[in-house]
């Protein structure tokens, strides 16, 4: 897993019917210092993040078993939203 | 995902049997702003996407993952047609305004 920040939004309204009432989020990945790398994935949200929220994603095929209930076909998906993120400095 | 840009249809004849029936499309990949990139991927394309229009690319195991594309060998595939994008808070892609 790794982490991201949401940006932004994408809406579609034809879609794969297993994407059905799936929200997707632009998000992009951020490094341990939530600093952003530049690099903007659409990603799949299981959790129903917000812009600006900190998040933890998975990619490749485990993105797909995200939902309890189905498959759906992502190769990017959140599945979790960070409370704290705890660095010790040393 | 990534976002996409519809530039064309692939035509092929001589092609494996599980492709087959399967609208395959040439994609140029493109930023959030819709500007292009210099990448492209060759998508099958389960939604009825046309040429011009901006689309959702999954890759990889995830492709396969539609109703449509159990056991089909593809490794990109179409799942949805863009509507709008929206990066922090501004609307960069607005499928009814062009």
């Amino acid at each position: 897993m790794r982490l991201g920040k949401v940006v932004g939004k994408v809406w579609a309204t034809v879609k794969d019917p297993q994407l059905a009432a799936v929200k997707l989020a632009l998000m992009e990945v951020v490094d341990e210092n939530q600093t952003g790398t530049g690099k903007i994935l659409i990603a799949a949200d299981t959790i129903g993040a917000g812009d600006g929220d900190l998040v933890f994603w998975v990619s490749g095929g485990e993105a797909v078993r995200a939902f309890p209930d189905k498959n759906i076909p992502s190769d990017v998906t959140i599945v979790g939203l960070v409370d704290h993120l705890n660095v010790s400095a040393s | 995902m990534e976002l996409g840009r519809v530039e064309g249809t692939i035509v092929s004849t001589a092609k494996v049997d599980r492709l087959h029936g399967q609208k395959l499309m040439l994609i140029n990949l493109v930023n959030p702003d819709i500007k292009p990139t210099s990448n492209y991927v060759v998508a099958v394309d389960s939604v009825g996407a046309g040429k011009g229009e901006i689309v959702l690319v999954v890759r990889g195991s995830s492709a396969r993952q539609t109703q449509s594309m159990q056991n089909v060998p593809t490794d990109a595939s179409i799942i949805a047609i863009v509507d709008s994008v929206e990066l922090k808070g501004k609307i960069l892609y607005n499928k009814a305004k062009g």
